[in-house]
């Protein structure tokens, strides 16, 4: 399907389900647009949601509990210089649309209502993914039969697995933005994710492993090329490398980071601090640095929302802008931030296609979308090769940023240390810590092995989570403090 | 900020709604359900530099119904009250539950637990603020930061937040309890610079069920500035073994995590550091932690748990030892044990204090790390061990050397839980688990 067909269709789709039903056409959009743009207001937007979901978990061999969810509302925002005025209402109503317009643009003051004519037009999007329904893509027993196969597979493997834990889990969003610059756009997110953690259990020590993914698409990505099972296994086996685990080391050292995952690095250390409201206010540790230095000459780092069916992309944002490419290292060469409308204008810069928002009862800020450093030249065999004394750090949990100072971590969940060239033992409980602004130059090899993570990244900012992807080759970082125990 | 709050005549309380849920799974077939319902409004405002920066109006709504076939049961939850979409959440439900396992420990809560009257416990006092008025609290609390330090030179801005809301929980055994509450805040978050290009951010907040109680908002302005301040050219240290003082809202999160580690579905997953630990002594023989769920005005104070299960005062852990776990009805029935008024989390759960306060606790210490931030997730509830990246202070000599930043910190629970010196009497009661600052005998460090 060509974009413009994929365009229009959503478009069609997302009048029809969420103005339709309330008799909303364009006079009534003028109407609600023309009560905030009074003279002091630069910019308006509404953005009408409709979003079911539904999660279905497994624990002791059965599925025993499911839910679903159903929301709708609209969230309608005014900007006025570096002010901005947000107010939703759950009813997709005119009078509950003008009471929040109402309210939105009392953050302007001294206008005056006008009559708006937008002339609204058909914004662009891209054609990353269809407008599949997850929900309805599999029966739900079939739904439960996977959770169940996961789960066998899981304990036919090991018969020290004492516990699986699976959860199944399916959104679809329809959302239709509408500007007063008079562009409307709009999209329909499927989105599907699939968990699996083990326990495993000998001599009365325990020990976990976690593995999954997902994508925009429906449930069908899990049946194809084995998926399910291979979050079963790879959990087994992620539990069983860290039974035999030993503490990890303390203090400042040469780490190896592995492909895809331990991107999650750059989404922490890098990423954030280029956030555009940051900037804007001065007060991310990468301020006014654009065209500096911050990284070695072998990294270039974008944020790329047009990647097909990843889960941190999205054919068009949460402002009505298409998602694109953006370059934000380029070997080594601060080039760009990531921008949602406001912050760009304000910084006298072009949105970048990263304007996005947890749900209509959200403000939209600049977030990520799938962040990742492109690949080097170097086989991974040989930095591991290159490595005296390490840490060999594979998978991770969380990390989290201070932006202002620029510090950072995350916390391994898989690693090994790295003894003349080798990899050895595992240990357990390392946490890197780092400077985001000065990390980047202590990379000395890069890999050839780019891979992005398996769709499992949900970055939380303001109290706003969104999906994220994040991704890179297998990285050598010479000089960074790793945080276990054993001194 | 009416034209956000106003409910149409003729609208139907929220306790008719859950009431028409329950009667419409009945007429599903299910042998039983549960209703929560629950309906918010509020605003927040933020002023940056000086200028509002942004007005946000809050309505929240929405109503989970959770129905049993049996031993079978699903769940389905709806933004939207009018009856057609309470009645596609039912049906939602009913769906789910014929697919769901039967699981015999499935079920309401015992009637025998519930609770019986519902205490006021003064949790709500709507505040009757305009934005304008909201604004210029926000501005004088900014003001007051910017003020207090030559070197705080910008700001992520102050806030000024209220919330007012009342929640529905109805069974079809026949409970039903409505709470009304209210939460109300302030909050600045402001950046020094180092003069040498570094620069520090770091933050103070009041949250308050009466704003009676809240404290000028000048204090708030001045607590973020003098906080963020005092970590200007912060530096790494060396990695080493030392005892470590954590600041009250930090120590916070230890708690949270032995919470975690004893509530049931942790328990019964064997997925816990501490299975099978009642009856054990986890802290030093003078500990002391408590559950107070009916304490007035307080922040986790609430008259019944997420089951309608009565609360009450109960100790968790008494001369070190655990005296039970944080259990609902279901990991209750699962453990062979009896519901502990869990469901949902704990309220109110209290740290007995020691004498000293926090100068005290440094003095104390004499020399060590004390902990003013944590970042990161590196917890494993598994095997309880712990490192995450902190920031805070050296001390020498019982008083703060220089700031300290970009190490982590690391060690096992258990033996953090067992090498816990002194609770200091600086309680912070801003959340629903109060305690003061920790003093840990000892922690790895990792630094330069």
């Amino acid at each position: 399907m060509t974009t413009e067909t994929l365009h229009s269709r959503n478009l069609e789709r997302a009048r029809e389900s969420l103005l339709a039903p309330a008799g909303i056409g364009a006079g009534e959009l003028d109407q609600v647009m023309g009560r905030m743009l009074g003279h002091q207001v630069d910019y308006a937007d509404l953005y009408f949601q409709y979003s079911r979901q539904e999660s279905w978990s497994l624990e002791e061999g059965q599925v025993k509990s499911g839910s679903r969810h159903i929301e709708q509302g609209v969230g309608v925002r005014a900007i006025a210089g570096e002010k901005t005025g947000f107010a939703y209402s759950d009813e997709i109503v005119l009078p509950a649309l003008l009471d929040a317009a109402t309210a939105a643009r009392a953050i302007a003051r001294g206008g005056r209502e006008q009559t708006a004519a937008l002339a609204a037009r058909d914004g662009r999007a891209l054609s990353l993914y269809e407008p599949s329904d997850p929900l309805l893509s599999l029966e739900d027993a079939a739904k439960v039969a996977l959770l169940e196969r996961v789960e066998q597979e899981a304990r036919r493997l090991d018969p020290r697995v004492k516990q699986v834990m699976a959860s199944l889990g399916g959104s679809q969003e329809t959302v239709l933005v509408l500007r007063s610059d008079g562009v409307m756009a709009a999209d329909v997110r499927p989105l599907v994710r699939l968990n699996v953690t083990v326990i495993v259990e000998q001599d009365g020590r325990r020990e976990q492993g976690t593995a999954g993914g997902g994508a925009r698409t429906d449930y069908g990505y899990f049946l194809a090329e084995d998926r399910a099972l291979s979050y079963a296994r790879e959990a087994v086996r992620q539990a069983l490398v860290n039974l035999a685990a030993s503490p990890a080391p303390a203090g400042t050292m040469q780490v190896v980071l592995g492909p895809g995952w331990p991107g999650i690095l750059l989404h922490e250390a890098i990423g954030h601090g280029l956030e555009g409201d940051f900037n804007r206010k001065g007060t991310s540790a990468f301020a006014g640095r654009l065209g500096e230095k911050i990284a070695a000459e072998t990294c270039t780092v974008v944020d790329d929302g047009t990647l097909a069916g990843r889960r941190g992309s999205l054919n068009v944002d949460d402002e009505g802008t298409p998602t694109q490419n953006t370059v934000l290292i380029e070997r080594g060469i601060l080039r760009g931030y990531i921008q949602d409308r406001m912050n760009a204008r304000l910084m006298g810069m072009a949105p970048t296609g990263n304007g996005r928002r947890e749900s209509y009862a959200h403000i939209p800020m600049p977030r990520m979308t799938n962040t990742y450093m492109l690949a080097g030249q170097t086989p991974p065999e040989e930095i591991i090769a290159s490595v005296k004394k390490g840490l060999y750090a594979v998978n991770f949990g969380g990390g989290q940023v201070d932006i202002t100072s620029g510090k950072f971590v995350f916390s391994a969940s898989e690693a090994y240390l790295i003894e003349n060239g080798r990899i050895g033992r595992p240990v357990r409980g390392a946490t890197i810590i780092g400077n985001g602004p000065d990390v980047l130059k202590r990379v000395a090899m890069v890999g050839n092995d780019l891979a992005l993570d398996t769709g499992v990244g949900t970055c939380g900012k303001d109290g706003q989570s969104v999906p994220v992807g994040v991704g890179q080759p297998t990285l050598r970082i010479d000089g960074m403090t790793v945080g276990g125990t054993e001194e | 900020m009416d034209a956000m709050t106003a409910k149409g005549k003729g609208t139907p309380s929220l306790e008719d709604l859950a009431g028409q849920a329950l009667d419409l799974a009945r007429r599903q077939g299910a042998s039983a359900a549960e209703v929560n319902a629950g309906l918010g409004h509020g605003f927040s405002v933020t002023v940056r530099k000086g200028e509002v920066e942004t007005v946000e109006h809050h309505r929240d709504k929405s109503l989970s119904v959770t129905v049993f076939f049996g031993d079978r049961s699903g769940s389905a939850s709806t933004s939207d009250f009018r009856t057609q979409a309470l009645s596609e959440a039912v049906v939602a439900a009913c769906a789910i539950a014929r697919h769901t396992a039967a699981d015999p420990y499935n079920g309401l809560a015992d009637p025998a637990h519930l609770a019986r009257e519902i205490p006021d416990l003064d949790l709500h006092h709507p505040w009757p603020l305009s934005v304008e008025e909201a604004i210029v609290l926000a501005k004088r609390c900014e003001d007051a930061a910017f003020a207090a330090d030559p070197r705080i030179r910008n700001s992520e801005g102050a806030s000024v937040t209220t919330h007012d809301g009342v929640d529905v929980y109805a069974t079809s055994h026949g409970f039903l309890g409505t709470v009304r509450a209210s939460r109300h805040g302030v909050s600045c978050a402001v950046l020094g610079e180092d003069g040498q290009g570094g620069m520090q951010r770091d933050y103070e907040y009041a949250a308050v069920r009466d704003p009676r109680d809240l404290p000028d908002v000048e204090e708030v302005g001045r607590g973020a500035a003098r906080r963020t301040a005092r970590r200007l050219g912060a530096r790494q240290i060396k990695t080493c073994q030392v005892p470590v003082l954590f600041e009250a809202p930090v120590a916070r999160s230890l708690v949270s995590h032995l919470v975690s580690a004893i509530s049931g579905p942790s328990l019964y997953r064997r997925s816990s550091f501490l299975v099978d630990s009642v009856g054990t002594a986890l802290f030093p023989a003078w500990t002391h932690l408590y559950e107070e769920p009916h304490r007035k005005k307080a922040m986790g104070s609430a008259p019944f748990d997420g089951e309608g299960v009565e609360t009450r005062y109960r100790d968790l852990v008494t001369d070190g030892v655990l005296r039970r776990y944080c259990l609902d009805s279901y990991s209750a029935r699962k453990l062979g044990l009896v519901t502990t008024g869990n469901a949902g989390g704990v309220h109110n759960l209290i740290v007995a204090s020691g004498t000293e306060d926090l100068a005290g606790l440094l003095r104390q210490m004499g020399r060590g790390l004390f902990v003013t931030e944590l970042i990161g997730f590196g917890i494993n509830h598994v095997t309880g061990d712990y490192s995450r990246g902190a920031a805070g202070f050296w001390v020498e000599d019982g008083q703060l050397a220089y700031p300290v930043e970009e190490i982590t910190i690391a060690a096992n629970l258990r033996d953090m839980y067992k090498g816990l010196v002194a609770v200091g009497r600086d309680v912070d009661t801003r959340r629903n688990i109060c305690t003061g600052s920790w003093l840990l005998e000892r922690m790895t460090v990792a630094g330069g």
